[in-house]
């Protein structure tokens, strides 16, 4: 079979305990037999381990943060598209979905291909417009409220019970079981990931996910549904099983469907004991957790190129059962060279 | 009383819940009662057979095994009460 040379640019290389997608993303890649793959990563940090994976990446480039302005970034692309003629770009964070989505007319005048949801599918999923997605779509979730200061606290009383969630907009998930510690992680999460802050409601149950895959016509492509049976304390998933579980794909279809969720997602959901299913966060893109459902027979990151490059493809029908995966922590060893080169011209 | 259709049970009383994702380790005597659960017998076929091939009288038999199914049930192995 002839592959199909392409040139994709991954960001997310930071495998650390709070893993990013971008290497099982490259890992996925790399197993696909219809690329010949030239694999680009972006890093905003020096010291995220992926760069120092040579059989991961071929080259890297550092990148600016997105909040410093998509100007900068866009320029930067721009130096790293006349090096590499990068055919499709996967972004891996939730934090610069926003900037790359409002680009992706740029990128595209510059050659690059995404397969992004769009803002809107993006902002009504936001955890802070929960309860609005849940209503307008028929599904589960628990009750949110986004919290812009202090004050606004205190008025929370009367619609929650405790423990309640306190979460970042991005990322982050705290306990709280009474107001003075709603304000200690209000400012901790604040501090770190910008306002609102969100209070949701704790559901009481089994935490179980899907990584899913829409082709942007209403058509769910791929779904795997996985229980997390190792926790960290960050909240991710450092073991897991695919399950047989026809409830939780039903709902991932029902999503995408009426969503026309386009892009990579991974669901978040928990599984009451009554065997109800709330829909606790919806994540637009593919979770670091994906090379489970590459293993089990969906190679979700090669379906998502194949769209992003206008392919027809195919929605998977089978996935193994009770495949497992268990993460593990590795000293990568490093040529004192490589950051130096990387730290001073930005590029390895 | 059945055992949920999806249930896996390995030779060695591995079992595993491939809704859940739950997955147990029962000892030879248990997974002998889960396989036959499994063949869809009987309570009083199972008792039968658990009887008459072990040395153990049927009242006490039959206590440990009403403890056994109830266990199943508490884990969510078994399928609604017939």
């Amino acid at each position: 079979m002839n592959k199909l040379k392409v040139t994709i640019a991954v960001t997310g290389l930071n495998n650390t305990d709070n893993p990013g997608p971008g290497v099982p993303v490259i890992r996925s890649l790399r197993e696909s037999e219809a690329f010949d793959l030239r694999i680009i990563g972006l890093a905003y940090e020096t010291l995220e381990p992926g760069i120092y994976m040579h059989n991961i990446v071929d080259k890297v480039y550092q990148v600016p943060y997105p909040s410093e302005g998509s100007g900068d970034l866009i320029k930067r692309l721009k130096y790293i598209q006349e090096r590499e003629k990068i055919d499709v770009l996967i972004p891996n964070f939730d934090a610069e979905l926003y900037t790359f989505m409002k680009s992706s007319a740029r990128l595209h005048e510059m050659g690059i291909k995404t397969f992004l949801p769009t803002i809107t599918q993006l902002e009504e999923r936001h955890k802070s417009e929960l309860p609005a997605f849940g209503k307008k779509y028929g599904v589960n979730v628990p009750k949110s409220k986004p919290v812009l200061k202090h004050s606004d606290i205190g008025k929370i009383r009367d619609d929650f019970e405790f423990p309640v969630m306190v979460k970042g907009k991005f990322y982050d998930a705290y306990y709280a079981f009474n107001e003075e510690q709603i304000h200690m992680h209000f400012n901790k999460i604040s501090a770190k990931w910008g306002l609102p802050v969100i209070i949701q409601e704790f559901i009481k149950g089994t935490e179980v996910n899907v990584v899913a895959l829409g082709d942007g016509k209403g058509n769910t492509i791929g779904a795997v549904p996985m229980r997390k049976q190792y926790i960290t304390d960050k909240g991710k998933a450092w073991g897991g099983i695919t399950l047989d579980n026809k409830e939780m794909l039903d709902l991932t279809h029902k999503i995408i469907g009426s969503t026309n969720w386009r892009g990579g997602m991974e669901l978040e959901l928990i599984k009451t004991s009554k065997n109800e299913l709330y829909v606790i966060e919806i994540n637009p893109r593919i979770p670091a957790w994906v090379y489970l459902a590459v293993s089990a027979g969906q190679n979700i990151p090669e379906a998502l190129v194949k769209l992003a490059l206008g392919e027809e493809v195919k929605p998977f029908d089978k996935y193994q059962i009770g495949r497992m995966f268990v993460r593990y922590s590795y000293d990568l060893m490093v040529d004192l060279k490589d950051f130096e080169k990387l730290s001073t011209t930005g590029e390895l | 009383m059945k055992l949920k259709k999806n249930i896996a049970v390995s030779d060695s009383g591995f079992i595993f819940d491939p809704n859940s994702g739950d997955s147990f380790s029962m000892n030879p005597v248990g997974t002998e009662i889960v396989n036959l659960l499994k063949q869809e017998k009987d309570s009083d076929k199972i008792h039968d057979a658990m009887t008459k091939k072990y040395d153990v009288p049927p009242d006490e038999f039959n206590k440990y095994y009403l403890d056994f199914i109830q266990t199943l049930k508490q884990f969510n192995l078994m399928e609604n009460d017939d």
